[in-house]
């Protein structure tokens, strides 16, 4: 007869310590990649491999960015492409909410404007810039303010209706055969259960509006981040520009990481949905 | 001939990984019906990955016809128990059939050949430009076995394959799968949680121990072939495999829940 | 229900038209130069769309288009494949990956304009850049989230590399990648536009600056109105290609629910 004994599976035998050091490892190790790409690109911008009025060693780059933000000039063209982003997005969550849960909830409004919302969807919201250009004065902020709006509606509008249209319709009838009155219903069970859609919408939004602001400054010279892109790239000075593009990707990056974590704690009850990586 | 000597499996490193299986030695072979069974959890899977050369042992050696085994081997077929992902759905029947032969056979008549008698054999002759999922789970099962056999493997190893199905279907597909290894003579290891399955099939049960696991008992199992669902389960002889099987496991099962100490 | 079928189909038919009328009768009406009088704009869509202006300014856009967003598609997927099946490459290439795709795309827009010019290739280089992205990481995740038994199937039946890749991976993958293709495709139209309308020669988006310039504001309008139809029609022959291929894909769904 056979040992009848168990073995304890596998058995931790590592301190805290040690795990928070292999841990960190794990998280530097994951940078070496980006390390030895940079470091390719600096010995050949160094060597003259490749052309420096195209491709600046990273070095120079890095040089250019650190002096920017501590001279303070860049912080300027931040705060504005920064204002412009939150007033485009004000004004979208502001729209397309409530148009979005009046046309999640009444069938009839869905149905009356499904053609025209269909219809303007698909307008690239970049050909409104001339447009914009005709409406508002060059180099304000309002040109584009008014494009990022109009492009983050849309994502946000969209996921709006499907959160509210998403509601399980037993749970409102639930509601309802316990008397409780429409607009608490409403509140407690419309508003949680699309809370989570709402989150991926104003995720997606946010950056949509912040690559039209960049854009409008861009194309229509208003102050900002883009703006300086532009100038710099005009003017021949390739590391501020490059220096300007990372800030912008820095942007990108900080304000898509603050709404997924703000996305993960809403959604950290619901049932996961698998999405489409934007 | 499948052999295992001293084959061991450890999951992870030395310090932090799991032991899953401890110490298997056995030889399979000439056209058996080999079970294993034993308590849930306790590894049945990982025994019949590293028989399959999925996956690799961390000590000892699993050999197939004296040849060291590393990967999957040419003799040996597998029948996974979740058929939904183990059927390509993007193809119909009979391709998902033919898929394993387009790299073994020559001609396009030759494989259709060995597709329509291997569907004829399961009893789904005609079904092959369906796609699986407008089939049943049994025929869908039935699928996966006519994909084994028109490999023509020494070896059929089979993962649980009729644990997603209804007792009725169940019975069927035990019964086709006796009928299967007359016909074409192949060793079949079938791994179960199943007793009665386990021992209504069987040639020689194999009684698996709780995780890290190990062989309990290696059974012999005598009972009078062509077997039948009604009259071999009312033998007394059915009924006391039967009943060692299942006392073991329940010791086995029991040892799990409440587990003791000893050296890894 | 029933007797609102009715109500709404009417609705769905009658509200266009209803708008339709009011911004006919508001543009006639109001003087505001950036808003012509919808006919002025219909008159302008059809002389220069149908079909006077396509093959000077439709063509070549739509051919940036595609040779950009193909590109994309190739390098996409190709790369989405060999991260997808190395966790060690993905590891590393994640941090950059992830601050490229951060990057506003218009934000390169400058550079090329003035390293590259105002050619084709400048733009059709762009439109990749800007679109491998989604493509890449839907690739990616289709790989990854390919279930195991799937994987081990091939692997014992000892399917070889091309087949694996080919008849298992990539439609296994399929649906992903789809849902990467259609994510891409709005940004190569809006990269198109963009790049037509800071340095080009011809093209829809060089077509309606250009009628901005002028003053020539119905033509305008008709080059909006274009791309929003474009953009329309794209999607849709994009979602058609998705169902054809994607067929098995819908309708084992459905069974299986």
């Amino acid at each position: 007869m056979p040992q009848r004994t168990l073995a304890l599976a596998g058995g931790g035998t590592h301190s805290p310590a040690r795990r928070a050091l292999q841990s960190t490892w794990h998280g530097i190790s994951s940078l070496g990649g980006t390390v030895a790409v940079l470091l390719v690109f600096e010995i050949l911008g160094r060597t003259g491999v490749l052309p420096a009025r195209f491709l600046p060693p990273p070095s120079e780059v890095i040089v250019t960015l650190v002096q920017l933000l501590a001279g303070g000039e860049a912080w300027a063209a931040i705060g504005l492409t920064l204002l412009g982003w939150a007033l485009g997005l004000g004004i979208a969550i502001v729209i397309a909410v409530p148009v979005g849960t009046l046309l999640g909830t009444s069938e009839f409004a869905f149905r009356a404007t499904r053609a025209i919302v269909e219809f303007l969807r698909p307008v690239p919201s970049v050909a409104l810039i001339p447009l914009a250009y005709l409406i508002f004065k060059p180099g304000t902020i309002d040109g584009k303010v008014f494009l990022a709006a109009f492009a983050a509606i849309w994502p946000l509008l969209v996921q709006t209706i499907y959160g509210v249209r998403s509601i399980n319709p037993l749970q409102l009838d639930t509601a309802r055969s316990f008397q409780i009155p429409r607009w608490s219903a409403f509140a407690r069970v419309v508003v949680p259960g699309s809370v989570p859609y709402l989150a991926t919408g104003v995720r997606i939004s946010s950056s949509v509006a912040l690559i039209l602001a960049v854009t409008g400054e861009i194309i229509m010279g208003a102050p900002g981040v883009g703006m300086q892109i532009n100038l710099a790239s005009q003017g021949g000075a390739v590391p501020e520009m490059y220096a300007y593009v990372v800030i912008s990707g820095a942007l990108g990056l900080g304000l898509n990481l603050m709404f997924a974590a703000l996305e993960r704690r809403v959604l950290h009850w619901h049932a996961s949905q698998r999405g489409v990586r934007p | 001939m499948l052999t295992l000597t001293n084959v061991s499996k450890r999951y992870g490193d030395e310090q932090t990984g799991t032991l899953a299986v401890r110490d298997l030695t056995f030889e399979i072979g000439g056209g058996q019906i080999v079970t294993i069974v034993g308590p849930s959890g306790c590894g049945k899977t990982t025994v019949l990955k590293l028989m399959a050369g999925l996956l690799e042992p961390t000590t000892g050696t699993v050999t197939v016809d004296d040849v060291e085994v590393r990967r999957p081997p040419e003799q040996i077929a597998l029948v996974f128990q979740d058929y939904g992902n183990s059927l390509y759905p993007w193809m119909r029947v009979g391709e998902n059939v033919e898929f394993p032969l387009r790299h073994r056979l020559g001609s396009k008549a030759e494989r259709r050949e060995r597709v329509d008698a291997a569907l004829g054999s399961v009893g789904l002759a005609g079904l092959g430009d369906k796609y699986p999922w407008q089939l049943s789970g049994g025929m869908q099962q039935r699928v996966a076995i006519a994909r084994g056999l028109a490999y023509q493997p020494q070896i059929l190893l089979m993962d649980e394959p009729f644990g997603a199905l209804d007792a009725q279907t169940r019975a069927d597909l035990e019964d086709l799968v006796l009928q299967v290894r007359e016909r074409f003579d192949i060793t079949v290891v079938f791994v179960t949680h199943d007793i009665d399955e386990s021992v209504y099939l069987a040639d020689r049960v194999l009684v698996m121990g709780p995780r890290p696991t190990f062989i309990d008992a290696d059974l012999v199992v005598e009972l009078p072939s062509p077997r039948d669902q009604i009259e071999t389960k009312a033998l007394a002889e059915f009924s006391r495999v039967r009943g060692e099987v299942y006392r073991r496991i329940r010791a086995s099962s029991e040892l799990m829940r409440t587990g003791s100490v000893a050296v890894a | 229900m029933r007797r609102h079928r009715g109500l709404y189909l009417s609705a769905e038919i009658l509200t266009p038209v209803l708008v339709v009328v009011v911004i006919l009768l508001a543009t006639n009406a109001g003087k505001t130069f950036f808003l012509p009088p919808l006919q002025n704009v219909f008159v302008a869509f059809g002389e220069n769309w149908l079909f006077a202006r396509i093959p000077v300014d439709v063509l070549p856009s739509l051919a940036r288009l595609a040779v950009g967003y193909l590109i994309a598609v190739v390098l996409g997927i190709g790369f989405g494949v060999l991260l997808g099946r190395s966790r060690g490459a993905r590891r590393q290439a994640t941090p950059i990956v992830e601050f490229l795709r951060a990057v506003p795309p218009p934000a390169l827009l400058p550079f090329t304009l003035v390293a590259l010019g105002i050619g084709d290739g400048a733009k059709i280089f762009l439109i990749a850049l800007v679109c491998i992205w989604p493509i890449l990481l839907n690739t990616i995740d289709g790989i990854t989230g390919i279930e195991p038994t799937l994987r081990e199937t091939g692997a014992s039946y000892r399917i070889p590399g091309a087949a694996r890749l080919f008849r298992i991976e990539l439609p296994a993958a399929s649906p992903q990648i789809f849902a990467g293709l259609r994510a891409s495709m709005p940004l190569a139209i809006i990269i198109m536009v963009v790049s037509e309308m800071m340095g080009a020669t011809n093209g829809i988006g060089f077509f309606i600056v250009q009628s901005q310039r002028s003053f020539a504001i119905a033509d305008m309008w008709s080059g909006i109105i274009l791309l929003g139809i474009l953009g329309y029609l794209l999607n849709l022959l994009l979602t058609l290609l998705e169902r054809w291929v994607l067929a098995w894909h819908r309708r084992s769904h459905a069974i299986a629910r």
